[in-house]
């Protein structure tokens, strides 16, 4: 009770001064914010020069992915790398191997409705999705690979393929999941695709520039002009966060589901 | 920027926000934090952040709302609260 | 008044949905409650930087590569400008050729008005911010499997008590 309390005085406190803050915003959808124009006297914003110079930079046509995999680049891979260590968190929490009997086990099975494991007919479910999971996939890799120009990229078709692998962990069993993509293969995936990541960076230390300054692998993807060789490592890294992502997806879920022991979830 | 819509789909996010932390039972709240999930989507696209609605509807309302029920399936259903 | 009410009722459903999620963090008593307001007020300032790069009138950040079919036979004269980064040095078929080269100059020629396309920037750092915050919810609902395998409980105030009342043993 005293909980409630506190939290009402704390929230009504903060969202007080933040009411009175958003006051002096400037109006919504105005083109001349100081985000959108930048402020009297101060040059171009960055977000201009990323607008107008884009396509001369580096010929891909959605801005989103272009900065997101070029002129970011360090915080989408360090982005990947805390995926990765998330998952890795969860592997070393809840991961149990051997069958040691688990006395919450037991009493789940009594009361709760959910973990009654009846005998379902799985034949509308399992026919279904044995016609959609592969378009799922067709549509992950037609995701991953079209990022350039089209609202896409690597982390979503990540998503989408891992969402496929999960898809036929609940229409069949996991152990039909992890028959296909069994936990050595997870994560020999993920860690592959931090390395693709890496190995653009360091590539480009090799030739003697910064690390992930694309434009100077142009000497060994044999293109002419900085600019067709920043889009190809651009595709190369996005495909990297897409092998992570997937992988990692998958390892969640399994992990999540089936409390560690992979043994039979959802 | 169509006002009306913008109006709307807000109250219907904070209705749905509010009564997923009402719920006494744990399934339905990660139900209705989907259905938050996808609300959300829908604003930013009429806002024209299309990246970010695709990855707002793939993983909020899609993964987040899996691992919820995946959790809520290996320990309660019912909450106290 | 009006002008006023319009131009920044969305900032302050914005602050609401964030104060919905940080009440549910600190009062709710069941974890899972509590992830769940975590995860509101994630979204809920991601929805708050998101909004702050619309502008009235304007597309999404994709540019038009392919010019329309009507461009390339009205002005014939494009076909005969040179392009200007001048770096297809590969054999194209011909009428790829000419596409590519008319759209170069067109994409070069007509620069895009920054007015016209909505700002990339927010959407671009809230693309990361999605993706970490499932990561981490991932990790959060790990823990509380964790929980409740050791307490057998997943009410704040009762792991509580377990906890005093096995350190009152000691």
């Amino acid at each position: 009770m005293l909980s409630k309390v506190f939290a009402t005085i704390a929230v009504v406190i903060t969202g007080g001064l933040l009411l009175y803050g958003v006051m002096d915003f400037p109006a919504f959808g105005d083109p001349h914010s100081p985000p959108n124009a930048g402020v009297k006297g101060g040059g171009e914003s960055i977000s201009q020069y990323f607008i107008t110079q884009t396509y001369r930079d580096t010929k891909v046509p959605n801005i989103v992915t272009a900065v997101l995999a070029d002129y970011r680049g360090y915080d989408t891979m360090f982005e990947t790398v805390v995926i990765f260590a998330a998952g890795m968190a969860i592997f070393a929490i809840l991961r149990v191997v051997g069958d040691n009997n688990d006395p919450t086990k037991k009493e789940l099975s009594s009361d709760d409705a959910l973990s009654q494991k009846g005998d379902h007919n799985r034949i509308i479910i399992g026919t279904t999705c044995r016609i959609i999971i592969p378009i799922v996939q067709l549509f992950g890799l037609y995701v991953v690979a079209h990022g350039h120009h089209s609202p896409g990229g690597g982390f979503q078709g990540g998503v989408l393929l891992g969402s496929s692998f999960i898809l036929l962990a609940l229409s069949q069993n996991l152990n039909a999941a992890l028959r296909r993509f069994s936990e050595k293969n997870y994560f020999t995936l993920a860690a592959t695709g931090i390395l693709i990541y890496a190995g653009f960076g360091v590539a480009c230390q090799i030739l003697e520039k910064n690390f992930l300054d694309y434009g100077v692998l142009q000497k060994v993807l044999f293109t002419d002009g900085p600019e067709m060789a920043r889009s190809h490592s651009m595709l190369g890294v996005e495909v990297g966060v897409a092998f992570t992502v997937t992988a990692i997806m998958f390892s969640i879920y399994a992990n999540l589901s089936s409390r560690g022991t992979l043994k039979d979830g959802l | 920027m169509i006002l009306a819509f913008d109006i709307i789909i807000l109250i219907f996010m904070v209705v749905a926000a509010i009564i997923a932390l009402n719920v006494k039972d744990l399934l339905s709240a990660a139900m209705i934090y989907g259905i938050y999930g996808f609300l959300i989507c829908l604003l930013w696209a009429e806002m024209g952040a299309v990246d970010v609605a695709f990855t707002e509807a793939s993983v909020g309302a899609g993964v987040s709302a899996v691992l919820f029920i995946a959790t809520v399936y290996n320990t309660k259903r019912k909450s106290s609260d | 008044m009006v002008e006023f009410f319009e131009q920044h009722f969305n900032f302050w459903i914005y602050v609401i949905l964030m104060m919905i999620g940080l009440w549910a963090v600190i009062a709710k008593n069941n974890l899972i409650k509590k992830l769940i307001g975590l995860s509101i007020f994630q979204t809920a300032i991601i929805l708050f930087y998101v909004s702050l790069g619309v502008k009235e009138n304007s597309t999404i950040p994709i540019l038009d590569h392919h010019a329309p079919a009507a461009e390339v036979s009205a002005d014939p004269h494009h076909n005969d400008e040179p392009s200007e980064t001048g770096n297809h040095g590969e054999l194209h078929p011909k009428a790829g050729h000419e596409n590519d080269h008319h759209a170069d100059a067109h994409v070069g020629a007509h620069a895009v008005e920054p007015d016209t396309m909505a700002n990339p920037l927010p959407h671009v750092l809230m693309l990361t911010a999605i993706v970490v915050g499932v990561a981490t919810l991932g990790v959060a609902l790990a823990l509380a499997q964790l929980i409740y395998k050791e307490f057998g409980t997943l009410e704040e105030n009762e792991v509580l008590e377990i906890i005093k009342g096995g350190e009152a043993n000691d």
